[in-house]
């Protein structure tokens, strides 16, 4: 395949890049190699007010490529722990996360696989994960949409799903968002009646009954559905340039 | 006041049973000399507050730690502490979970003398669940918002690691980033400080930012000088994470025969021996 063709790890990454947009001056938080490599192809071209790390605690000005350390010309400012915790109490971030197990309310599991009180498998642990989501806008990626990984019903609830926010009450979750999900397959939000999981568009070479059969709960399937937009040349281009070693490619299986 | 003490002398102070908090994050700037002391005294049934990484999985291992209290446990190059998994898979550990900025405010109430601060994290989620200890409070004002009400995570000694300190206690964090020192001295009965190299307070003061100078004598009760003591984690700038110790170290939770050998390597020697055995 041509370097200068889009491949399916593209099409995921500009897929991530638009749930950052429009989002402006916030801080964006993404966790893992193809979130960060659409969340800097946000930054690089269409959304360059966003705030992003190097993933410890500075901020950059400037969208680096994967796995390259800041110089001090790349810092503008200076975000420690404690600032981070401020922030997304403040509001003004979007995080997008791994889900080892998302269901069709978007309600997340990164915690453990089995009895939470003795775990067949422990995960990560809920992490920051119940804060982010009702705190401030929250998405997710999911690299291998499978039936393991999109359930009828999650082990143990780490981020907040909507059925789980509408009983709080629209007080308690007026800060909650679920924006998109994106998979390796296609892009889904909630923006149904009843806030159940939507399939967006489907990525180039993806057919519907292929999401279906690899999702443990029945998508909402709007008419008419879209493709997944495909990388401009010059996006593609930017793209090679933030990922030089191609971890993305690596991530995302075709 | 000269506060100087050994590492040994320092964690005399733990008994039997105990809350012990542990300074640093994840794999970075743990104060190991002091965790590396607590396996050689050997005390049992500990409970320990941490936001955690090789601390709480070596108490695991060594089967001290009866209860951890976190907001995550991890060697951050490797995700998940795998000594602390294998005792969670095997129901090993008694286990409060907690949302990272839960974890934080619980820090923040202890360290005010507060029964607990209100946030919106954790409502919603099954940290309610699994900590039916954890109760909500209704907001008095016109809001009436309800909230969850983080209790205060008190411990009984906390232990930290500095890059330099002086003789009387006053800490200095050289790195880019504090994490939360100050405040689990402050959640704590006693607190004890370890550091790099003890230097004179003029030393301390021209050394570095005056923001650089995170603890302040009030708050400890000991000062140990022990250079290498966060190895293997991270203590910048003076040093980088052990990347390959960290490894070998992680590849034990595998292999009861690796860990022996790593424990008698490792831990069951006193730390002059330990630093002899990692040092280049």
């Amino acid at each position: 395949m041509s370097r200068d063709q889009a491949t399916r790890a593209d099409v995921c990454a500009l897929a991530i890049a638009e749930c950052f947009r429009d989002d402006g001056e916030i801080m964006v938080s993404a966790m893992g190699t193809s979130p960060s490599l659409g969340a800097r192809l946000a930054k690089s071209t269409f959304e360059p007010d966003l705030l992003m790390t190097d993933g410890f605690n500075l901020l950059l000005r400037r969208a680096l490529p994967l796995g390259t350390a800041p110089s001090d010309q790349d810092v503008e400012g200076w975000m420690p722990f404690g600032a981070v915790f401020d922030t997304l109490w403040w509001g003004r971030r979007h995080v997008m996360m791994g889900a080892s197990q998302i269901d069709r309310f978007g309600n997340q599991n990164i915690a453990c696989i089995g009895r939470w009180e003795q775990p067949k498998a422990q995960l990560l642990g809920v992490r920051g994960a119940p804060g982010n989501t009702i705190n401030h806008v929250t998405s997710y990626w999911v690299p291998n949409h499978n039936v393991r990984a999109l359930v009828a019903k999650v082990d143990m609830v780490s981020g907040v799903g909507y059925d789980r926010a509408a009983a709080l009450g629209p007080k308690t979750s007026r800060f909650h968002e679920i924006r998109r999900v994106v998979s390796n397959l296609g892009v889904f939000d909630f923006n149904t009646p009843d806030q159940r999981m939507r399939v967006v568009s489907l990525h180039p070479g993806v057919e519907l009954q292929q999401v279906i059969d690899n999702t443990g709960f029945e998508l909402v399937v709007p008419d008419g559905l879209d493709t997944t937009p495909v990388p401009t040349p010059e996006q593609v281009r930017i793209l090679r340039e933030l990922d030089p070693q191609g971890y993305a490619q690596k991530e995302v299986v075709e | 006041m000269d506060k100087r003490m050994t590492v040994d002398e320092a964690v005399a102070e733990v008994a039997d049973g105990m809350t012990i908090g542990i300074g640093g994050w994840g794999s970075r700037r743990k104060p190991m000399a002091f965790v590396r002391a607590l396996v050689r005294k050997g005390v049992k049934d500990l409970t320990v507050v941490s936001y955690g990484g090789p601390d709480i999985g070596i108490l695991c291992a060594t089967g001290q730690l009866k209860k951890a209290v976190y907001g995550f446990v991890s060697l951050d190059s490797i995700p998940l502490e795998p000594h602390f998994r294998k005792a969670r898979q095997n129901g090993a550990l008694e286990a409060v979970e907690l949302d990272e900025g839960m974890f934080l405010l619980g820090l923040r109430a202890a360290a005010q003398r507060l029964p607990f601060l209100p946030t919106r994290a954790g409502l919603g989620s099954d940290v309610l669940k699994i900590n039916p200890h954890l109760r909500t409070v209704k907001s008095p004002y016109e809001d009436g918002e309800e909230l969850v009400a983080v209790p205060a995570l008190n411990v009984d000694v906390a232990f930290i690691h500095m890059n330099r300190a002086d003789a009387s206690g006053n800490g200095q964090a050289l790195g880019r980033d504090p994490y939360f020192d100050n405040l689990f001295c402050m959640a704590a009965k006693k607190a004890y400080m370890s550091c790099e190299k003890i230097v004179s307070t003029d030393e301390l003061v021209s050394g570095g930012p005056l923001q650089s100078l995170l603890i302040n004598r009030m708050m400890v009760s000991g000062v140990v000088e022990a250079p290498g003591g966060a190895h293997f984690t991270e203590c910048l700038p003076d040093y980088p994470r052990d990347e390959k110790l960290q490894r070998e170290y992680a590849a034990t939770a595998k292999d009861d025969n690796a860990w022996n050998a790593f424990r008698a390597k490792y831990l069951d020697v006193t730390e002059a021996d330990y630093q002899n055995a990692v040092s280049p």
